[in-house]
């Protein structure tokens, strides 16, 4: 706790965050360089669906990465409204594009992938729907950020929106799975163990951390882009006023 | 000083004059929701005239305005203006109303060239007119990021970017600090010895010499 | 006078970049109703794609409806209408110049976005092109026939609920003759070019008519 009030300092998070950026790159290339090998070269095609399920290492960490980055967008809000964490909202302004993002990467593989296996690009199945769903609440969140001008205000209006969504992810999850369930069990985590094949489950788990610390390292970026954009925001209107007071006194 | 230069500019700008022109009100009546504001209004305005429209609140200052504008017709009575030839009133008209005219999101540099480009008869380019207002540093900022008074001082800018002969001023000194009612002051001299006319609705006293008051409604 | 046309031609497209103007919006409520669509529907494939068309349709036009009010309302809230007014460019060609901003930054983008939102509803490819090519030409007509609407509220505070009622019988024709020309390319016995012309010739006169009728609308605003 005492680092994150530590945190919150925004020339803190500044000086940590640019140390702490490399390490993330530099470990995300790595794992995203020996995942991809293995999931190309090394990973056996499928019996049934051939070449195309590499599709799918892809696939599953966007899916994964759309979600935990709403959840930590939840948490955020709540760091907004209950703690007044001073980053708190510069936190969830720049994880909403990067959700946004993968719940897109997401949506496009599974439609790359439905056309041959499925064949035609989209179909409402319970799944591909509800990150469908996430995605237009993403665009939603996005477009209040835009619309509201004034930070401060904009980043407790949205994380208001951000919790209404948050508390109805899992009813919109299962109204979608009532609506319709055609899609294959989930198959990764099973209370019976994976029934997926280890010489695909590594790759998969090794692209899923690459791709974690890859958009984290993207997390920061945005974030501390978003801090020197405030600040520079501030300082120019600074600026111009001294400047404007400067010339009054010249008048005078 | 770049400053002080695109000031004399101005002045230099100001020296050629606009032809004689005439605006005359005779027997002019307003009603606004079936309410008289006010009538028998006459007048009569000239080149390098000006006249400082004072009332209480509600009591015509801003329909007159409006009026001439061509926005609301009169209820009796009419505008003449003579000394224009052909050309239609609106386009003599530079009018700074009771809201700026200025979009949020775009530079007040960007405000100006809009304004230059839609009014015509280009005068000062947007950045020595910034500068005439003493303003030369907000150029490249959003209008949003400005002040109430840098904002005013922004609208009152447009006022050099296109010469026409008749300015309507809304109470043009609202917002304004002393320093800058000094040069709001200076800019309707300039505008005055060039021959050209103002109307400007004002609670306080408009600072110009030749002004003559004329006090509307009860 | 060119000049002045250009000039609020080209503040409306960056006022449309700059202040996440509606532009985007309308393209996202497109969406949004497309997807809403088969919820209600049922996800069954064969029926989304025999009226994807009309589901594409009638999207496009509440997603232009929908921000419509704001067309004149932000100028005449902060002034810039008087600015405008003050212009030796006739009222008419002004408004010509917003409403084809507001084309540029709305229609235009929804019927680009057509043919990707189309594989939602299962469109069949040799649909398409034809959905995309009228709501291409379509759409113009429902900008024009809103800024009508658009001027008669522009100085209300709740124009906004009332501009769709007030527009929306109007769009009836557009919308008959724009999802039958989509059709056709699915089969049926109308050639496609038929309702694709007469729906051109709509846009055309909605160009004129709509123009004129938000002109003289925004002259008696006060």
């Amino acid at each position: 706790m005492a680092s994150l009030i530590e945190l919150a300092n925004p020339t803190r998070f500044m000086r940590l965050s640019s140390r702490l950026l490399p390490w993330f790159v530099g470990a995300a290339a790595l794992l995203l360089a020996v995942g991809f090998y293995l999931a190309f070269f090394v990973a056996p095609a499928d019996y049934q669906q051939g070449e195309t399920i590499r599709i799918m290492f892809v696939h599953v960490p966007a899916a994964w990465l759309a979600l935990m980055f709403y959840s930590m967008m939840a948490v955020s809000a709540l760091g907004t409204l209950v703690w007044r964490h001073p980053l708190a909202d510069v936190a969830q302004k720049a994880a909403a594009p990067i959700g946004a993002c993968f719940a897109l990467i997401c949506l496009i593989t599974g439609a790359l992938w439905g056309k041959p296996m499925w064949g035609t690009y989209w179909v409402w199945d319970a799944r591909l729907t509800s990150v469908l769903v996430l995605f237009l609440i993403y665009l939603g969140i996005m477009a209040l950020w835009r619309t509201l001008d004034d930070p401060s205000r904009a980043g407790r209006a949205v994380a208001i929106l951000t919790l209404v969504g948050f508390v109805n992810v899992p009813i919109i999850k299962f109204s979608v799975d009532w609506w319709n369930t055609l899609h294959q069990p989930a198959s990764v985590f099973r209370a019976g163990g994976p029934t997926i094949h280890p010489a695909m489950l590594w790759p998969l788990l090794i692209l899923a951390v690459g791709f974690t610390l890859l958009a984290l390292a993207l997390h920061l970026v945005a974030m501390r882009a978003e801090i020197m954009r405030r600040r520079v925001r501030t300082l120019t209107i600074f600026e111009a006023e001294r400047l404007d007071r400067l010339a009054a006194e010249v008048a005078i | 000083m770049a400053a002080s230069d695109a000031r004399e500019d101005a002045l230099a700008l100001t020296q050629i004059s606009y032809p004689p022109l005439t605006l005359s009100a005779e027997d002019l009546a307003c009603r606004r929701g079936g309410r008289l504001v006010f009538e028998n209004l006459d007048f009569t305005l000239g080149s390098g005239e000006a006249i400082a429209l004072t009332g209480r609140n509600g009591a015509g200052k801003s329909s007159l305005i409006a009026m001439i504008c061509g926005r609301l017709r009169p209820a009796a009575g009419r505008l003449r203006v003579t000394g224009i030839g052909d050309a239609p009133l609106m386009e003599q008209i530079h009018l700074v109303g009771h809201r700026d005219g200025l979009k949020t999101a775009l530079t007040a540099r960007e405000n100006l060239d809009f304004v230059q480009a839609l009014l015509g008869e280009p005068g000062l380019p947007a950045d020595e007119a910034l500068a005439a207002i003493g303003l030369p540093h907000v150029a490249a900022l959003p209008v949003g990021y400005l002040s109430a008074g840098q904002r005013r001082r922004v609208a009152l800018a447009r006022l050099l970017v296109s010469r026409r002969p008749l300015w309507l001023l809304d109470e043009p000194a609202s917002a304004l600090d002393t320093a800058s009612q000094r040069m709001l002051v200076g800019l309707m001299q300039s505008h005055l010895d060039a021959g050209g006319a103002i109307l400007a609705a004002t609670h306080g006293p408009l600072g110009l010499e030749a002004a003559r008051e004329m006090r509307i409604g009860p | 006078m060119s000049e002045a046309f250009l000039a609020i031609l080209k503040r409306d497209l960056a006022l449309a970049a700059r202040a996440g103007g509606g532009g985007e919006l309308a393209l996202v409520f497109f969406l949004t109703l497309v997807v809403l669509v088969p919820f209600a529907l049922g996800p069954d494939l064969n029926l989304l794609s025999r009226i994807g068309p009309a589901i594409l349709w009638l999207g496009a036009l509440l997603a232009t409806l929908i921000g419509l009010d704001r067309l004149f309302q932000g100028d005449e809230e902060d002034g810039s209408l008087d600015l405008i007014r003050a212009s030796a460019l006739p009222l008419e060609l002004a408004v010509l110049a917003k409403g084809l901003a507001h084309w540029l930054t709305t229609g235009l983008p929804l019927a680009l976005a057509a043919p990707l939102l189309g594989l939602l509803v299962a469109l069949p490819a040799e649909a398409m092109l034809p959905v995309a090519g009228t709501l291409l030409v379509g759409t113009p007509a429902l900008s024009f026939i809103g800024a009508t609407g658009a001027a008669l509220t522009a100085g209300l505070k709740r124009g906004g609920l009332i501009l769709p009622i007030l527009v929306a019988p109007l769009t009836v024709p557009v919308l008959i003759f724009g999802v039958s020309a989509s059709n056709s390319a699915l089969g049926g016995t109308v050639p496609f070019l038929t309702p694709f012309l007469i729906l051109c010739a709509l846009s055309l006169a909605t160009l004129v008519i709509g123009t004129i009728a938000a002109a003289a609308a925004l002259r008696q605003a006060d």
